[in-house]
């Protein structure tokens, strides 16, 4: 079966080009991008008037939760949740149980994307063994196996020497490695922001520098070693300003931020509910305006949900028991929108970094709408208002604190090599 | 203003003034009770109040007990654990078997801040918070305004001075938004790791030294210091802290001649203040806050019950 686009405005940042245009599928490839294409027989053909055709959107930051807490969400659950928020690949954390530390569990994780059939599924492997942040895990057979990079994520890599071991190694073998930034004697007990409200909360702060201290000694690193490094959900503006400057002299570093950081702030944790405990933790409002600068200017250069499921038994606690994460995958482009609509981003901007962006960092192939390129396309409808209802989430995650929510549109058209895999022209 | 329209207590944060004068001059009026032969009253015969302390506390607990026997309520006394690694029933099971059971008010000690305000949201029954982690412990703030009000006749004009582990107290924090609110001016000291960030946003003014909050201070509030927070380096050794913060003789000649001295308790002595100030009834009026506790706490379970029906 081939596709053919009719009248959408073709978003492709790979080649510059932002224009209403028709766009034909054949065989699971691109096959033409232009005006006025005619449909081959045996064609579908869609009007996609008024609506962004843009390469298939890719979440470099989820938690997948299999194998070993399924409860939470299975690789089929959260590739079903990702095709419907519009993600045609996302790239899965190794915190599973066991962690993902050798080529069993990134093969097992492979086979388990495969039977889903529905987004592309990329593992990311520990840096270190069980996520100890000891011995390293074997880089290159994990690479053969599938791991597209490598990052102990859920937890830093503490120890400084073996991180910088770990940017040597995995250099010289192509892998990304990306660090989720914590100091964790600063952040030990912290259970959200440390500052004003944490103060009259009563509650242990995680204090921004907890963040900007590893980001700032890991570009360090980096940059001694010349080496590539990825930064994790940027939350403070301390980070953003070391990112800024690192990039300004030439530091190989790229970084990401999440929906909830541009959107909440630690005033949202007043009432104690537990849907807005994330980490790193909501910070201020100082915060969410420096990493939406930092958007703007490309400091941050990739937007990715860091969708983490979990139950409503781990999450219906007190606040200090309760888990950490937001089910994201579903809300994250509806949330980035409003970057387009408060002005901090335009339309090809907010596509490289949905799109082409985390695949050049992950090295993964696509994101790109040109002939020849593979059909991985994501359709989106920027005015098509709607209710987040968290019942309807594909996803086994209810956890987000945007229930209720008015967000300006959504993904309507979820393709990958050329087939639809969730297809949301018709529903209201 | 004659009753109170709350379902629960879960802070100083959510009283309003007309609230707080109404359960003061309610406690008040119950104080005399207690001094009877016979300290019972019939008022909640047939109510019943369980007090669910996951954290041990037996002054507290003690206190409502008796706050509730002298009104005559059924009271039943629940310890429970909160070990994370045992996991044992979660508190919403907890609160729904309770719920079943159909008391009249949960009176709830946590060591987690918020547990009180996840339990409210679940159940109908009122909620008293008697101490959620570092967060609040209103009816403390309650007894310390009471037993100010009768030393001084006011709240409003005078300077407190809280002194202390302020980052990690809950009584400090009911009493701030509390004393705030009745018109006192608060001012805070400790050591500055024990000082929480952002502190004066609360409407305080925050020293490091203990002479430079409670120089004409109306009344001296000395918080109880954690013997463990030594470990985690928020001070260097128990002589240190007690050199440096402990109220003696000579930095209270410091505050206004008629100044009062209270502490939550209990007393660390010798290390929070001087035995001779602690025992001194002439300035000391911990016992005081001992009795009127019970006073504040039989108001709160009368309001909540629908007082003045
Ligand atoms: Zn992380």
């Amino acid at each position: 079966m081939n596709l053919l686009l009719k009248g959408g405005r073709i978003l492709d940042p790979s080649r510059n080009i932002d224009g209403v245009m028709d766009l034909l599928v054949k065989n699971g490839t691109i096959a033409a991008c232009g005006p006025d294409l005619q449909a081959p027989p045996e064609t579908q053909t869609l009007d996609v008037g008024g609506l962004i055709v843009s390469p298939g959107l890719i979440d470099m930051h989820v938690h997948l939760r299999e194998p070993g807490q399924e409860y939470k969400e299975t690789v089929a659950t959260g590739a079903a949740a990702a095709v419907a928020g519009g993600f045609t690949a996302v790239a899965c954390m190794p915190n599973t149980l066991p962690v993902n530390d050798t080529r069993s569990i990134t093969e097992f994780i492979l086979r388990r994307a495969g039977e889903a059939g529905l987004a592309r599924i990329y593992p990311i492997a520990a840096v270190s063994l069980g996520q100890e942040g000891r011995q390293m895990t074997e880089f290159a057979d994990l690479k053969d196996a599938g791991a597209v990079a490598l990052s102990d994520d859920g937890k830093p890599v503490m120890d400084a020497a073996l991180m910088r071991r770990t940017l040597e190694y995995a250099e010289s073998l192509g892998l990304t490695v990306i660090q989720h930034c914590e100091d964790l004697s600063l952040s030990a007990g912290g259970l959200m922001h440390e500052g004003y409200y944490s103060t009259i909360l009563g509650m242990r702060g995680i204090p921004a520098i907890a963040e900007d201290i590893i980001a700032n000694r890991d570009i360090l690193i980096a940059e001694y070693s010349g080496t590539r490094i990825h930064i994790a959900h940027v939350s403070t503006a301390g980070a953003v300003r070391i990112l800024r400057e690192a990039k300004k002299r030439g530091v190989r570093v790229t970084a990401e931020t999440a929906p909830h950081y541009f959107t909440l702030t630690d005033e949202s944790l007043t009432g104690y509910n537990t849907a807005f405990k994330v980490n790193p933790p909501l910070r201020t409002a100082e915060d969410v305006a420096a990493i939406k600068e930092g958007l703007a200017d490309g400091t941050l250069d990739v937007i990715a949900c860091d969708h983490a499921p979990h139950a409503r038994t781990d999450k219906e606690v007190e606040f200090e028991y309760a888990s950490n994460g937001i089910s994201g995958l579903e809300t994250s482009l509806g949330l980035s929108l409003k970057l387009i609509e408060d002005g901090v981003l335009s339309w090809p901007d907010l596509i490289a970094k949905m799109s082409l962006n985390p695949a050049r960092i992950l090295n993964l192939p696509s994101a790109s709408l040109a002939p020849g390129a593979c059909a991985d396309i994501t359709v989106i409808d920027p005015n098509r208002p709607w209710t987040v209802d968290l019942k309807a989430f594909r996803s086994r995650g209810k956890n987000s604190p945007f229930g209720g929510c008015a967000l300006p549109g959504r993904a309507v058209l979820t393709i990958v090599g050329g087939e639809i895999k969730y297809n949301g022209l018709a529903s209201q | 203003m004659t009753k109170l329209t709350k379902k629960d207590i879960l802070g100083m944060a959510d009283l309003t003034v007309d609230e707080i004068h109404l359960i003061l001059e309610t406690a008040e009026s119950f104080l005399e009770i207690s001094t009877r032969d016979i300290k019972k009253v019939p008022t909640l015969r047939g109510k019943s109040i369980i007090n669910l302390f996951y954290e041990a506390s037996t002054r507290t607990r003690t206190s409502f007990e008796i706050a509730g026997k002298r009104l005559s309520a059924d009271t039943i006394n629940i310890s429970a654990s909160t070990s994370s690694v045992v996991k044992g029933e979660t508190l919403i099971d907890t609160a729904r078997n309770l719920e079943a059971m159909n008391p009249d008010i949960i009176v709830l000690r946590h060591s987690a801040a918020g547990a009180p305000h996840l339990l409210a949201g679940l159940v109908r029954q009122s909620i008293i918070n008697a101490g959620d982690g570092a967060h609040e412990h209103p009816s403390q703030a309650l007894l310390d305004m009471m037993t100010i009000r009768e030393k001084k006749g006011r709240i409003a004009g005078l300077k407190i001075a809280l002194v202390g582990d302020i980052q990690h107290s809950r009584v400090a924090r009911s009493n701030i938004y509390g004393l705030n609110k009745m018109g006192a001016r608060v001012v805070v000291a400790g050591p500055a790791t024990m000082m929480p960030r952002d502190i004066e946003k609360m409407g305080v003014e925050a020293f490091t030294r203990i002479e430079d909050a409670i120089v004409d201070a109306d009344v001296v509030m000395m918080l109880r210091i954690q013997l463990e927070r030594q470990k985690q380096n928020l001070f260097p050794s128990l002589r240190e802290y007690a050199q440096r913060y402990c109220l003696n003789r000579t930095n209270f000649k410091l505050a206004k001649s008629d100044a009062i001295v209270m502490h939550p308790g209990p007393i660390n002595r010798g290390v929070e203040i001087s035995p001779d100030i602690a025992d001194d009834s002439g300035f000391s009026v911990i016992l005081d806050q001992v009795a009127n506790g019970v006073a504040v706490r039989m108001a709160l379970l009368y309001l909540l019950s629908g007082g003045n029906e």
